[in-house]
This record gives structure tokens, C-alpha cells and sequence, in this order.
């Protein structure tokens, strides 16, 4: 007997679906709330070798849906911790750790050594990211999505005539349209079960069992526990969006097509500081911490459309404010009255700096 | 019932429609359904969303039949 046992017993999936495990390769992108169930069952089942792929660190707000981790591992990287926490329990899987976020440079080097991905990521610019990868490399992926109390899955990219994410949502939406649960708040069993369903998706593609998702959208509400389902089709209008290589691909700029507006990191903010930029401070007056520097002006987000005027002779504005949110809200109430004018918002606003 | 369609609404659009499910007297077309949506829910032209008839998801305008189904069907981010 081995630890697969009431698997390989199971009629149609058997010793020829657990050797099909047992020779696959999974990269999790994302070790979150989706991320943590996902990796729980394809360890179990006994996948060949998994990949975990995190740049973000264990926080004390994680804890209420990200089972793996616990209050011992605050502050700690997420894939490594992830992947010690297996190393641990099973002996049998080869663990390949990123601890990293995946981006346009990496992603083709990450991806390629894998024959399934599954997208546990948690915004929009990564998940259009991600998609265009694996269209780009015939990879199949998994994905899988949380607001509030509501969940959506589909399997993109498999088989003949496959759709992707682009052929399901051709505008790339912005973060100011459709907060995450960070902003929003989610109950731990939401993602526990969207990342299940996404668990069982790859278990699916990867042994021949069922007929996964394919060209099919599952939508679940944890308030009502009903499901709905959407046929897709392929969509050639937004397939034209797609860069159509991997070279158009490493030059896109997946966050400033989602959100219009370019963000900067403070360490490309301040290179870029000289006196023809405004740089622009738009929390209301009393949030912590204040910055003070020359040059810097304070606009209020509530009374900015009424003082446009004061940056109407600066060619290059540049807004931030406490979480990099209303900076961006900010530079596109601008653009749309100067859109001849550079305008860029900081990423991540005076808590980012704080990190820093 | 004749002449309606029922509205299936997901995520934000539930939100801003304060309801998730709705009838509606039918409309022509999917532009049509679009544009008495947006007067009837002004907040719905800041947020994007998919349009399923009869559980299909469609691209480009599309003649809606009448007692359709419709589901309007809004990207989810969270992770």
C-alpha cells in the first residue's frame, strides 16, 4: 500500500491517473488564499513536482484564510514558507521555490519548465500577465477568482480552439472598478473553496479524469451556494489585444494597461524629481505620517477638481497619497483634463515608503 | 410571462444594482439592454462587465430573445 491508495482504487482514475500525477509538473502562481488550498491538495495527491511562486511576506490580516501559514511565520516569505511546511510532511514531491512575484521578464523562464500553471493571484495586471504567458508558451492554466462572497474558475488555454482570460474579459478593468479583498474583506471558506475547485481543475487536466473546465466559466456564491455556468467562445477582436510575442510581451506594461494611469515606485519617483515636475501629496490634511520636502504640494483628494489650476503649467505631475489607491483615482480626474500632460502615481503611496 | 427578460447579476454589478436577480421588459438587442441598464443604474458605466444570453457569453451586440436569460457578469480579482 502507499499514501495513495484510495485514489488509485478510485475507477477511472486508477494506477494509470496517478502515475499521470506522479509525472506532472504545477506552478502555483500565488501562495494566498486561493494559493494555500490548491497547494494542500495537489501535495496530497501526490503531483511530481510543484512550483511556488510568491514575493509576498506572511502578514497577521493573512491568517484568516491562508491555512498554511500561522503566526509564527509573519513576516516570512510565502513560498518558501509554503514549501517548508511540504518538505515536511511529504517526502515524494520535488519543490521548486520562487520566491519572487512573477513578472514580464521572469515569466517565460518560470512557466517554461512546467506543464500546468494555476493563477492564485490577487489583481488584475498579474492575472492579464499570467494569461498572455501561457497563451504564448500552449500552456493550460487554471484560474480562479474571489470577490466578496462570490468565486469564479475556468481552465483557459487547453486543447483545440481553447479560450483564455481575454476571450472571457476583453477590457483589461481597473483596480478602481473592482477592489480585492484586501480592500473588500472575504470569509477564509470562500477562497477554501474556489482554490479547492481549482485543485481539482489541475487533478482533471493533468490525469484525463472528467472534463474540466474548458471553455466554460463556473461561478459560486458562498451566500446562496448556487453555481452558474457560462459557455465561452474564442473571441478574435480581443485576441488582437494579445502581444502576439514573447518580445511585445517583456516591453508590455501590464499595470498601466489596466489602470491608464503609469505608477512609479518611490525609487523611480525620486529620480525623476527636478523642478519642472509637481509632485503632489493628495491625503486629506491629518493622515500619518506627513511628508515635508521643498516643492511639494498638498492637495486635498476631496478638492482636487476644484485646483486643477495650480498644475495646469506643469508638464509632469506626479500624485501620491497613503496606499497608492486615490493617487491613481487622482491622475486620471487629471489626465482627462490634460491628457497631453505625463501623469503618474506611486505605487503603494507613504506606506510603501514606510516598508522601505 | 411574456416579453421579459431575467437579469442574472454577479459581483459589483449585484452591488450597484442593489439586487441579483431582475426582470426587465425585453429589449431588442444587447446594445439596447445595455443602454437601459446604464439609465436605470447610473453607476453601472463606471464598471466592467461580460454579458452571458442563455449562459452564453457573447461579444459584439446581439439580438436578445425574448424570456432570456441574461448574465451580467463582472471580473473578479481577489486571490
Amino acid at each position: 500500500m502507499n499514501r495513495f491508495e484510495r485514489q488509485v482504487i478510485l475507477p477511472g482514475f486508477g494506477i494509470d491517473g496517478q502515475a499521470k500525477l506522479r509525472n506532472s509538473s504545477v506552478l502555483v502562481i500565488g501562495a494566498g488564499g486561493l494559493g494555500c488550498p490548491i497547494l494542500l491538495y495537489l501535495a496530497a495527491a501526490g503531483v511530481g513536482k510543484i512550483g511556488v511562486a510568491d514575493g509576498d511576506k506572511v502578514a497577521l490580516s493573512n491568517l484568516n484564510r491562508q491555512v498554511l501559514f500561522g503566526e509564527k511565520e509573519l513576516g516570512k516569505n510565502k513560498a518558501e514558507t509554503a514549501a517548508r511546511y511540504f518538505q515536511e510532511k511529504y517526502s515524494d514531491i520535488k519543490w521548486e521555490v520562487y520566491p519572487e512575484f512573477i513578472t514580464t521578464e521572469n515569466a517565460q523562464e518560470l512557466i517554461s519548465g512546467y506543464d500546468l500553471m494555476i493563477d492564485g493571484t490577487d489583481n488584475f495586471p498579474t492575472r492579464y500577465l499570467v494569461n498572455d504567458a501561457c497563451v504564448l508558451m500552449g500552456k493550460p492554466l487554471v484560474f480562479g477568482a474571489i470577490y466578496q462572497h462570490e468565486g469564479q474558475v475556468s481552465v483557459f488555454n487547453l486543447g483545440e480552439n481553447a479560450c483564455n482570460y481575454r476571450d472571457l474579459y476583453p477590457k483589461m478593468p481597473s483596480a478602481l472598478e473592482i477592489p480585492n479583498c484586501a480592500e473588500t474583506g472575504v470569509i477564509g471558506v470562500l477562497p477554501g473553496i474556489i482554490g479547492n475547485l481549482m485543485a481539482l481543475e489541475a487533478i482533471k487536466v493533468l490525469s484525463g479524469l472528467g472534463k474540466p473546465l474548458s471553455n466554460r466559466v463556473l461561478f459560486f456564491n458562498s451566500l446562496t451556494s448556487q453555481t452558474y455556468e457560462v459557455e465561452i467562445s474564442p473571441n478574435s477582436e480581443a485576441q488582437e489585444a494579445m502581444p502576439a510575442s514573447f518580445a511585445s510581451f517583456e516591453i508590455m506594461d501590464y499595470e498601466l494597461a489596466c489602470e491608464g494611469i503609469k505608477q512609479l515606485t518611490w525609487s523611480d519617483a525620486m529620480k525623476k524629481m527636478n523642478h519642472d515636475v509637481a509632485f503632489v501629496d493628495v491625503r486629506e490634511p491629518g493622515e500619518m505620517p506627513p511628508l515635508e520636502c521643498t516643492g511639494l504640494l498638498k492637495i486635498p483628494f476631496s478638492s482636487l477638481s476644484t485646483q486643477f489650476g495650480r498644475l495646469a503649467d506643469s508638464e509632469e505631475v506626479l500624485f501620491f497619497c497613503q496606499s497608492g489607491i486615490r493617487s491613481q483615482n487622482a491622475a486620471r480626474q487629471l489626465q482627462e483634463a490634460f491628457p497631453d500632460k505625463k501623469i503618474y502615481s506611486i505605487k503603494g503611496g507613504i506606506n510603501a515608503l514606510k516598508t522601505n | 410571462m411574456p416579453n421579459t427578460i431575467h437579469i442574472k447579476a454577479f459581483g459589483m454589478v449585484a452591488e450597484r444594482i442593489g439586487a441579483t436577480d431582475l426582470e426587465l421588459a425585453h429589449c431588442l438587442d444587447s446594445e439596447a439592454l445595455l443602454e437601459t441598464l446604464r439609465a436605470k443604474f447610473p453607476e453601472l458605466t463606471t464598471t466592467k462587465f461580460s454579458l452571458a444570453i442563455n449562459k452564453k457569453l457573447i461579444s459584439g451586440n446581439q439580438e436578445i430573445p425574448e424570456n432570456a436569460e441574461i448574465a451580467l457578469l463582472p471580473p473578479f480579482s481577489g486571490g
